[in-house]
């Protein structure tokens, strides 16, 4: 792990953020061009450690969002803000549509309040078909299909490369990220005086993004948090590239009170998810993936589309909702302690990040501290990874392909390593290039990786580089 | 005009053979590519493993072999382009390719892919638990080793009994590596003889019908747990997972093309020839059936490449094939494919595996009537060869069956 710049104790910053995941980065984005001096504070070795590292990359249009409520609110600016910025964050969307399938007549009998809730949402593009016209859509559906929703708008984006765009434009502008940070304490005195594991901060406000320890920060903030965090794992199996054909939308069941179900869905870099899960437990740390969930997934899939079954699996993998005993979003302002608490971003907070960011910079703006002027925001570029877009391999000059399966070159990782936000693990780094991403799991790069990767992650690939550290 | 005459996809023992062999038969433009930056393939990180007895008269090391195989492509002037990786395969002898310098298409008369086999990774096995780093497969181990002195873990658990695993065991011993023991779920070891004194001679425990139910680990792995044959769990404190073997065809090309794979054995289909649905397209090596040894796969190459060396004579090949039709606990048949061509076929012999172990009757039958049969054991990932009948050309249905416990 290249050493972090020690906090310095002295340096005042208007913002310290608890949490580096997609939220803590749309906040840091927010007030570094409202031109605050911001620091992020994450406990990983790497930014998404939390429940950003894992989603169904659906950037919702909040069709099925509860009425009225902050959550629909934040979910459509949020998306607004993200189609309207991707040009200068260089952010991805692949125009899926969705469709809602229903696969009993009890479950078309709904489609038509589903439709008319999405209306009142004020989502356009909403449209009740018969099974042969989704099945037009989506040739590979299962000819037990009853009827279908089409949600056109409801798409895909990469979800890691977004949140790195929101905080890369934060620290261009001066935000600092400390990582291997924990916040362990805090105590408001006119300022936040917060202690980390990586030493003392001061800062004027404070914004609690910590999603699965929302609780635990307010409670080493010294408030009572108004909510108790109760995660819901979610497991997927990501499908070869074959899949991708059979899957050109996202197809979503009929949602039930408890989750929005499993979700037949195309990626952004040319897979197929089958997911998630959802399974209350209480463990903060572990997501582990379980066969016989894996199989029943699998085997959902397969009802769903069927070519489906004859196409092998390239990844699994599991991630915790930050979900609390309540289904809402819990956002908390605490005027006389200038502080924000960003709770519960359950299951659309990819979606309803830089909405948050914005309701964040609101409720600060109550908090009477002299504005600073705005500033304008620098582009970003980040590497594109979607297969919709060009790809590093496709110019003359990468170097090599390192990664056979998911074609990334020995520029992109080396541009990885010397990029504003580095990776800190190896998560990072395949989140940051797809390296080992693919069908082979590295089987033919993963040694290449642990070369190119020495003495710069957090746990090394080799084992003798553990000795040196 | 086309680039080569044949272009050979994938630089390893089958690829080389192959290229050489339609050299020698006179082929005048043989162009071979590979996307690694030399040529040998699988072989190059076997530091350890004997090759080249049968092929060369003697034994050669890993890399060597590579080294000699490559000698022996250059030498017979084939066109050997490293860095080429094909990133798509169409119908019809054209090929996509991506290099350092920009992208490109190539087209040939033929082309000849023999891109080999991988280990299935942790993900594809579905194994529970954690996602730490150090969860690896005997390949990526042994290229830590041998392309960067480096190791991914120091007391593995090994998991799988095929002759890959005692290599893994050997790499491991070979690099200051002490495994904790290594567990087949399988009730017998699936390399036989081998597993009964080796393990016990490095003194690694070594567990028959034992499964790896979960790995845990936050940031590297910390503990594997086993379930063993009689239900009873055990957690075994490690830094890392060695999965060996349960090899599948590196078909990624052909996946994605229409040429599609064979369900069985998950690479393409092939006929006697190693002919694919588009008669163009030929394959051979571990590409058609995943793990066979180096030697195997030389031969392989060998014999495919004299057959479409002579397949260049004429317009290719339009006879329909027939279907080489076999059922569970069968996994695989190669050829699956058998076109009348009245010439000696490249693969003598037809090639099974079967699912799982079972005692049976295996037998052939062509239009219905057996022509074949054995009756013995028949073990997982262990090679079953049955001669081509040459009256199975001239058969409307070609069929394997095998009975349990006849
Ligand atoms: C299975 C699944 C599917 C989903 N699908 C979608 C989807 O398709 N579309 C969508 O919009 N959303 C989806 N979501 C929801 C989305 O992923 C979450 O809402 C979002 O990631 C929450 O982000 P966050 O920043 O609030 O929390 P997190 O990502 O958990 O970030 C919190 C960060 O705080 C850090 N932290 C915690 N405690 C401390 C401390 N004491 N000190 C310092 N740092 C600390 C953590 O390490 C972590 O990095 C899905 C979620 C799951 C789990
Ligand atoms: C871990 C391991 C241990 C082994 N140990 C032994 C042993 O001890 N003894 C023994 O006899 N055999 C052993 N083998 C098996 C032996 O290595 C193989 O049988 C042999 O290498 C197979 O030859 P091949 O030509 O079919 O494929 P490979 O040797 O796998 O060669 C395939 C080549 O294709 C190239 N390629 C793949 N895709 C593309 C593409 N899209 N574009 C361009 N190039 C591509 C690859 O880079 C590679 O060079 C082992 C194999 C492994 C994996």
């Amino acid at each position: 792990m290249r050493p972090a710049t020690p906090p310095c104790a002295t340096d005042d910053y208007d913002l310290a953020i608890i949490g580096a995941g997609v939220v803590g980065c749309a906040v840091a984005r927010r007030f570094a061009l409202a031109g605050a001096k911001v620091v992020v504070i994450e406990k990983g070795s790497d930014i998404l450690s939390g429940a950003s590292k894992a989603n169904s990359a659906i950037l919702h249009t909040g069709f099925d969002a509860p009425p009225d409520s902050l959550e629909l609110e934040l979910v459509k600016a949020g998306r607004a803000e993200y189609l309207a910025d991707r040009e200068s964050l260089g952010l991805s969307l692949v125009e899926t549509g969705a469709l809602v399938c229903a696969w009993t007549p009890e479950e078309a009998g709904r489609l038509e309040a589903i439709a008319a809730q999405g209306h009142a949402n004020g989502v356009e593009g909403l449209t009740l078909m018969t099974a042969s016209q989704a099945r037009a859509t989506v040739p590979g559906l299962s000819g037990r299909l009853v009827a279908a929703l089409e949600v056109r708008d409801e798409h895909i984006i990469d979800p890691w490369t977004a949140p790195l765009a929101y905080l890369t434009q934060a620290v261009a502008l001066g935000a600092r990220l400390l990582r291997q940070a924990e916040l362990l304490a805090g105590r408001y005195e006119g300022g936040w005086h917060l202690t980390t594991s990586a030493g003392d901060i001061r800062a004027r406000a404070a914004v609690n993004a910590a999603g699965l320890y929302g609780d635990e920060v307010d409670r080493r903030l010294g408030f009572a948090p108004d909510f108790e965090i109760r995660p819901r794992k979610g497991q997927f199996v990501v499908l070869d590239k074959a899949a991708f054909g059979h899957v050109p939308r996202i197809l979503l069941p009929v949602p039930t009170e408890i989750t929005k179900g499993v979700v037949v869905c195309p990626t952004a870099f040319g897979n197929v998810l089958i997911g998630p899960t959802a399974e209350e437990q209480d463990d903060r740390v572990r997501a582990t993936v379980e066969r016989e969930a894996l199989e029943a997934l699998l085997a959902r899939g397969a009802q769903i589309v069927p070519a489906l079954a004859a196409i092998p699996v390239t990844a699994v993998y599991a991630g915790l909702r930050p979900a609390t005993e309540k289904k809402h979003y819990r956002v908390t302002t605490r005027p006389e302690q200038r502080a924000i608490t960003l709770g519960g971003i359950r299951s659309t907070g990819l979606s309803a990040a830089l909405g948050l960011a914005q309701h964040a910079l609101r409720l600060h703006d109550a908090f009477g501290l002299p504005a600073r002027p705005r500033v304008d925001p620098p582009p970003v570029t980040l590497p594109n990874l979607t297969e919709t877009g060009a790809r590093d391999w496709q110019q003359p000059g990468h170097g090599e392909i390192v990664c056979h399966c998911e074609l990334v070159t020995r520029r992109e990782i080396e541009a990885a390593f010397d990029s504003t936000v580095p990776p800190g693990d190896f998560g990072g780094l395949r989140r940051r290039t797809r390296a080992g991403m693919g069908r082979c799991q590295g089987f033919y790069c993963n040694a290449r990786l642990a070369e190119m990767s020495r003495g710069r992650l957090a746990v090394p690939l080799a084992v003798e580089d553990r000795d040196e550290a | 005009m086309n680039d080569a005459d044949v272009i050979v996809i994938g630089g390893g023992p089958a690829g080389i053979a192959a290229a050489v062999e339609l050299r020698r038969a006179g082929v005048p433009r043989v162009m071979l590519l590979d996307r690694e930056p030399q040529l040998g393939g699988a072989t190059r990180h076997c530091s350890h493993s004997p090759f080249g007895m049968r092929e060369f008269g003697r034994v050669y090391l890993g890399a060597a072999y590579g080294r000699r195989l490559t000698a022996e492509a250059t030498r017979a002037g084939v066109d050997v382009r490293t860095g080429h990786s094909v990133v798509r395969l169409d119908e019809g002898g054209r090929l996509d390719i991506a290099t350092p310098e920009g992208l490109g298409t190539l087209t040939a008369r033929r082309i000849l892919v023999a891109t080999g086999a991988r280990e299935r990774p942790r993900a594809a096995r579905l194994i529970s638990g954690d996602r730490p780093v150090g969860v690896v497969t005997t390949g990526t181990l042994q290229s830590y080793v041998a392309f960067h002195g480096l190791m991914p873990f120091t007391r593995p658990l090994i998991v799988g009994s095929e002759l890959v695993s005692l290599s893994a065991l050997l790499t491991c011993l070979g690099h200051g590596a002490r495994p904790v023991a290594m567990a087949e779920p399988f009730p017998q070891a699936l390399a036989g003889a081998p597993f009964s004194w080796f393990p016990a001679l490095a003194r690694v425990p070594f567990h028959r019908g034992t499964e790896l139910v979960d790995i845990r680990g936050t940031g590297r792995v910390e503990a594997a747990t086993l379930r063993h044959g009689d239900g009873r769990l055990e957690t075994l404190a490690c830094d890392g997972v060695l999965l060996t073997g349960r090899f599948t065809p590196e078909s990624a090309l052909f996946l994605a093309s229409p040429v599609g794979l064979d369900p069985g054995s998950a690479g393409p289909a092939v006929d006697q020839d190693g002919r694919t649905l588009d008669p163009v397209c030929f394959a051979a090596g571990n590409l058609l059936r995943a793990v066979e040894t180096g030697g195997w796969s030389f031969r392989e190459g060998q014999a495919v490449g004299r057959a479409l060396a002579r397949d260049l004579a004429a317009d290719p090949c339009a006879t329909a094939p027939i279907p080489v039709g076999f059922e569970e606990p069968i996994k695989l048949v190669v050829p699956s494919l058998l076109r009348p061509t009245g010439q000696k076929a490249a693969l003598a012999d037809f090639q099974l595996r079967v699912t799982r172990a079972v005692r049976g009757r295996l037998s052939l039958e062509l239009d219905g009537r057996e022509v074949w049969a054995t009756v013995r054991q028949f073990l997982p990932e262990r090679r079953i060869l049955v001669p081509i009948p040459p009256a199975a050309f001239a058969a409307g249905s070609v069929r394997f069956r095998l009975r349990e416990n006849v």
